[in-house]
This record gives structure tokens, C-alpha cells and sequence, in this order.
């Protein structure tokens, strides 16, 4: 274990699986000298040289559209997509291609690639650089979806997405970039699809994920003080989701608080609330409450304001328990 | 691809006036973002700013030659495009500085800036995006039979981007009353041109898709707006729409604060000893047509009016609570 960055840990992931097998490829804008807009791609071109790691013209729906094609062709491309807003450029070649290419052919075909693309708010980037567009790719049957909330996930997910042999989403937040946390060195792999109970508590649960486990954590802390025990469940996997580690956790606490930083409308809360009310209502003791950003774009002076944070959480689990 | 026609500016000039106002709009718009750098660098803009020094050639020459019902739409590198379409200093300051008087209400800041008044469509953080919206705002003016026109601005690297074949190829089409301004600064974020394309001059693609493309010298004004006059003689006949591309250099990084690894110091000072604003002045002086006291005038003067903004901006309030629910929906 090291003390290591969130970006850092994505920077070793890549290094670690790109010698591991020489079909891995990198491509994105400034991904090569430069070492990418954020940093992640750093010393990959020094090490694997320009035939492996490829700088693209500002053009999206071409790369991405080129990481499927090498994808049918045996690579395992890793483009990144300098911030999630810029997903809808491509969203074309993700949603109908990428997405529906083994299903469409009969899985003569299949699009082992990832994407990586750094969405969510809090460096004042404004509407069109802040976005946490998650539930629209969950959506999505064909594409999985993950978000690593910790350094150490940030690796062992990456590892596992350039493994896995269908196209996987790495929705990086930006505003975890910098923070830093244990990761194991060397291999170290996070399946998709399992959440993790970063907390247990038993009388409440908080499902989140990204940012937003580190609000759900702090306010596990402030509830601690006032007897509420808390259980915070970290997904990272949006798709697919562990439904089993949701439901097990609200057996326990029949209590259920879903915090993410998108907008809370249409959101994956909506999802979750939906199945656990469908499959275990006659556990819940209260209504399920969400926390999410209000229905408007992220706006750039009142970000502060605007995102979701520990204190409504807080005030969410308290009105749960005191229903 | 046709050929400049050279301005042979010294002939020009003795009926030419305006002289005066390209000089003091290119340096309205170069002191405005130095002293977006020196307060961005103070901490007190909150994001990213992106700036157009040395590029002001560029703005200042197209936007000269339209009138206030004449549209633009700029991109990220704006605010020069944006001053010189006639906005107004404060309430492009309120926004930058995220003031509930901002121009958007402070929802939006440097990236998104924006002006019905002075006929800016926007800002756009999106690179590429500007241009589909500029074919609408062409084909609806055409379409109510007003014969203002509209000018795109966008990058050498957004020509990368399919938004811009998709609108070139469309707007041939439909002869739009439209300019293409590809502002040619040589980078786009950390990479060189070449390292993104093949070719040198952008206006070059402008013959696969059936409008004329020119190529200007975009660090010299004159250059520049003799560019843009023939392209919107062409637009407002009928004749549809033209690629300008106008060569030019970005002097400082991607953004405010960019270390700007990616690229030698001395190759970034050559560059500089293309001043559009210091050759013009030299130009004006030379030619008897302005004294160095005369230019020293306007520079103070703007200076004044600079800093009232940047005053106003900062008393100005902060959006009020839960302003940015306002302008979701109509
Ligand atoms: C669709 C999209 N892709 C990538 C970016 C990130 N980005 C912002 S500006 C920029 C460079 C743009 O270069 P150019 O079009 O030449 O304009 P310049 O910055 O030189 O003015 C990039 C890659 C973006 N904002 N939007």
C-alpha cells in the first residue's frame, strides 16, 4: 500500500495493463507528450512509444468511433474523452454502435474498449464542463458503467475495464483527482459490478457513489455523534449494479437515503428507490429520500450552492429516521 | 482556394477612416485580458479563463465591418470577439466574475458569455459547436428577409471537429448569408497544428465543399478586415457563404495559469515580435495619421474604463439564492 492520488492511481493502472498487453492502445486529444489534459496519460508515450499511445485531432465521434473498429480488430483501446460533457459529441458512435455491437452481430463482434472521461462539478467550470451525466449510459443495455470514488478504486476498476470483454464507461471525477488514498501496488483489480460497504451502521443506508461517498461518509460521522448509525454503501458500479449488496444492506437498516451529485430527477436514485421499493417494500420502515443537485445546468457562480452535500444528506437520513 | 487580394494598405488608407477605432478596439481588447490575467492570477475569477492576446488583430478586423444586427458566435477564446462586437464592459465583467448582474445572470462566466444586444450569440465551451448554430442563425435571417449576416468564429483545431464539414458542406448548399472565421492561432490546447493535421491552411478545405477560402494574415488588421469585407459583400449579395482563416499566434497558454510545457519559451517570444497592436500603431505614426501622445491617450483612457468595470464587477452582488432555477425554462 501507498499513499497515492486518484489521478496518479489511474496514470499506474494504465502503465500497469499496457505492459501487461501490448493490444492495449491509447487514444485521445493531448494524451501523448502532454500526458492528457489532467494528467492521466503521463509517461505513457515515453514508455510504450507513439505507435501505442495516439494523440488525435479534437474530434470525438472519430475516436471513438475508431476505438470500436480496433476493438473488433483485437486491440483493447483506452481513448479518453477529455470531459464527460463531451460524451453527446460522440454519443452516436456509444450509444448505437459501441453499445449494441456484440447484441446487433450475434456477438461475432464485441467492442472490448474502454472510455474514460472525468465528469462532475466543483472547480467552477461552469454548464458545460460539470456535468454528471451517469444514468444517461446506465441506461444504456450493452455499456457498463463505473465510478471510482477512491484512489484505490480508481486503478483496480481501470484494470478491470480494459479486461473485461464488453465496453466499459470510467466516469473519473475531476474533483478527485487530486485527492490521495492507499492503492495497493502492483495488481490489484475491483470487479465490476460489486459495491463496497465503506461504512456499516445499522440503522440507516446511505447507497451512493464518486464524490459523494466522501459527503455520505462525513455525514455518517456528524449522525454517528447523534446515535444514528449509519451503513454507506460506495457502488461503484453503476451498471451493472450490485443489487444484492443494496438489498442486503436495507434488511439490515430498512432504511434507505441514495445520494448522488447529478441532478436528482430521472436519476439513478430513481432506479434504485424503484427496485428496493419493488422488491422488499414490506421491509422498509420509512419512504426512501433521495439527494441530488436541483433540475437546472450546473451553474458556475453558485456551484457551491447548487451541489448536493454532507449536510443534506444529513438532513435527509434525520427525516428517514424520525418518519 | 482564392488568392488574398493584397490591401496594398498605404493606398488604401488617406480615404480610410475607422483607423482610429481598429486601434482602439484591438487595445481595448488586449488591456481588458491583461487585466482578466492580473485578477484571475489574484484568485478573484473563479474556473478557467482562456485569453486571445496577441490575436486581437483577428477580432477587431472582422468585427469591424458588421453592424449591431449582424450575429457572431465565438467560442471558449471569446471575450476579444465579444468586445469587439460592440458589447458592453460591464456586464461582460459581472459574468466573468459570476455577478448576479452578470450578462447570464453569473451562470455562466468567461466560457459562455453572451449579448443579444450586441449581437453575440455566445461563448461556447464546446469545441465545434458554434458552427451548426450559425447556419440557423443564417438561414433565419435569410428566411424573414433581413439582410444582416452572421459570423462564426472557431479554431484551426475545432476544423477537426465533423460540426465543421457538416457546416460548410450545408451552407454552401444554401448559399447562407455566413463567414467562416477559422482564427488560425496555431495550437489548439497543448498540441501544434501539425501535430493534428496535414495541411497548412485550413482555408484550403474550403474548396471540397464549394465556397471560397482565403487566407489572410491575421496579426495585421487591415489584412484582416479587407478579408472580411470582400466575404460579406459576398453574403450580403447572395452569394453565400466564405472560409476566412486568418494566421495568427497564441502568445500565452491554453488557459490562465497553463504552464505551457509543451512548447519552448523562445519559440513563444519569436511569435511575439508580431504585435498586431505595436506594428499598427507603428503603421498609424508612420503614415502621420496618429501622434505617439494621441495613441498614449486612448491607452489611458481605456485604462480608466477597464478598471471602472472591473470595480463595478466586484461590488457588484452575487447571484441571489437559487437564481440559476430562473432560467431553466421560459
Ligand atoms: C468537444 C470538445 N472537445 C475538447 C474540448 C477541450 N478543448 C477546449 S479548447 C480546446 C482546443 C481548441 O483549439 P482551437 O479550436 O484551435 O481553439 P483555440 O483554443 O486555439 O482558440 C480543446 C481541445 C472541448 N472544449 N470540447
Amino acid at each position: 500500500m501507498t499513499e497515492t492520488r486518484y489521478i496518479k492511481a489511474i496514470n499506474e493502472a494504465l502503465h500497469e495493463e499496457m505492459t501487461r498487453d501490448e493490444n492495449v492502445v491509447i487514444i485521445g486529444e493531448d494524451v501523448g507528450a502532454p500526458g492528457g489534459a489532467f494528467g492521466g496519460t503521463r509517461g505513457l508515450l515515453q514508455a510504450f512509444g507513439d505507435k501505442r499511445v495516439k494523440d488525435t485531432p479534437i474530434s470525438e465521434s472519430a475516436i471513438v468511433g475508431l476505438a470500436l473498429g480496433a476493438a473488433m480488430k483485437g486491440l483493447r483501446p483506452v481513448v479518453e474523452v477529455m470531459f464527460a460533457d463531451f460524451l453527446p459529441v460522440c454519443m452516436d458512435q456509444i450509444v448505437n454502435q459501441i453499445a449494441k455491437t456484440r447484441f446487433m452481430f450475434g456477438g461475432q463482434f464485441a467492442a472490448p474498449l474502454v472510455i474514460r472521461a472525468p465528469g462532475g462539478a466543483g472547480l467552477n467550470a461552469g454548464p458545460q464542463h460539470s456535468q454528471s451525466l451517469e444514468a444517461w449510459f446506465a441506461h444504456i443495455p450493452g455499456l457498463k458503467v463505473v465510478m471510482p470514488a477512491t484512489p484505490a478504486d480508481a486503478k483496480g476498476l481501470l484494470k478491470s475495464a480494459i479486461r473485461d470483454n464488453d465496453p466499459v464507461l470510467v466516469l473519473e471525477h475531476k474533483a478527485l483527482y487530486a485527492s490521495s488514498g492507499d492503492v495497493p501496488a502492483g495488481e490489484y483489480l475491483v470487479p465490476i459490478g460489486k459495491a463496497d460497504v465503506r461504512r456499516t451502521g445499522k440503522h440507516v443506508t446511505i447507497v451512493t457513489l464518486s464524490r459523494m461517498v466522501l459527503d455520505s461518509l462525513e455525514a455518517a460521522e456528524t449522525l454517528a455523534a447523534q446515535g444514528i448509525d449509519v451503513e454507506v454503501i460506495d457502488l461503484r458500479s453503476i451498471s451493472p449494479l450490485d443489487r444484492q449488496a443494496i438489498f442486503s444492506s436495507v434488511e439490515k437498516t430498512s432504511r434507505l437515503v441514495i445520494a448522488h451529485e447529478a441532478v436528482k430527477s430521472f436519476g439513478i436514485g430513481a432506479e434504485i428507490s424503484a427496485m428496493v421499493s419493488e422488491e422488499m417494500i414490506d421491509v422498509l420502515d420509512a419512504p426512501i429520500l433521495r439527494v441530488g443537485a436541483p433540475f437546472s445546468p450546473v451553474p458556475f457562480s453558485q456551484e457551491r450552492e447548487y451541489l448536493p452535500n454532507a449536510a443534506d444528506i444529513v438532513r435527509a437520513v434525520e427525516k428517514v429516521m424520525n418518519y | 482556394m482564392t488568392k488574398p487580394k493584397d490591401p496594398a494598405i498605404s493606398a488604401a488608407i488617406p480615404n480610410d477612416d475607422g483607423l482610429m477605432d481598429l486601434h482602439h478596439s484591438m487595445l481595448r481588447v488586449r488591456l481588458v485580458e491583461e487585466k482578466l490575467l492580473q485578477v484571475f492570477a489574484d484568485g478573484k475569477i473563479p474556473g478557467f479563463i482562456h485569453v486571445s492576446i496577441g490575436q486581437e488583430a483577428v477580432a477587431t478586423g472582422v468585427c469591424s465591418c458588421l453592424t449591431p444586427a449582424d450575429t457572431i458566435f465565438t467560442t471558449h477564446r471569446g471575450h476579444g470577439h465579444t468586445l469587439a462586437k460592440g458589447m458592453e464592459l460591464k456586464p461582460f465583467m459581472a459574468e466573468i466574475f459570476g455577478r448576479a448582474n452578470g450578462a447570464c445572470h453569473g451562470n455562466s462566466g468567461s466560457m459562455h458569455v453572451a449579448s443579444a444586444e450586441a449581437g453575440v450569440g455566445g461563448a461556447n465551451g464546446i469545441v465545434g459547436a458554434g458552427l451548426p448554430i450559425s447556419l440557423g442563425s443564417a438561414f433565419g435571417t435569410a428566411f424573414k428577409g433581413e439582410d444582416s449576416v452572421t459570423v462564426v468564429f472557431f479554431g484551426d483545431g475545432a476544423s477537426n471537429q465533423g460540426t465543421f464539414h457538416e457546416s460548410l458542406n450545408l451552407a454552401a448548399l444554401w448559399n447562407l448569408p455566413l463567414v467562416f472565421v477559422c482564427e488560425n492561432n496555431g495550437w489548439a490546447q497543448f498540441s501544434a497544428q501539425k501535430a493534428y493535421m496535414k495541411i497548412d491552411s485550413i482555408a484550403r478545405r474550403a474548396d471540397g465543399y464549394g465556397m471560397p477560402g482565403v487566407l489572410v494574415d491575421g496579426d495585421d488588421v487591415l489584412k484582416v478586415r479587407d478579408g472580411m469585407r470582400q466575404a460579406l459583400a459576398r453574403a450580403r449579395a447572395g452569394d453565400g457563404p466564405t472560409l476566412l482563416e486568418c494566421k495568427t499566434y497564441r502568445w500565452f497558454g491554453h488557459y490562465a495559469g497553463d504552464p505551457q510545457k509543451y512548447r519552448p519559451a523562445a519559440n513563444v517570444e519569436q511569435a511575439r515580435t508580431v504585435d498586431c497592436i505595436a506594428n499598427f500603431e507603428k503603421f498609424l505614426i508612420e503614415q502621420g495619421l496618429a501622434g505617439r501622445q494621441q495613441l498614449d491617450d486612448v491607452d489611458a483612457r481605456l485604462r480608466v474604463e477597464i478598471d471602472e468595470a472591473i470595480a463595478y464587477a466586484e461590488a457588484s452582488p452575487a447571484a441571489p439564492k437559487g437564481q440559476y432555477l430562473n432560467d431553466v425554462y421560459a
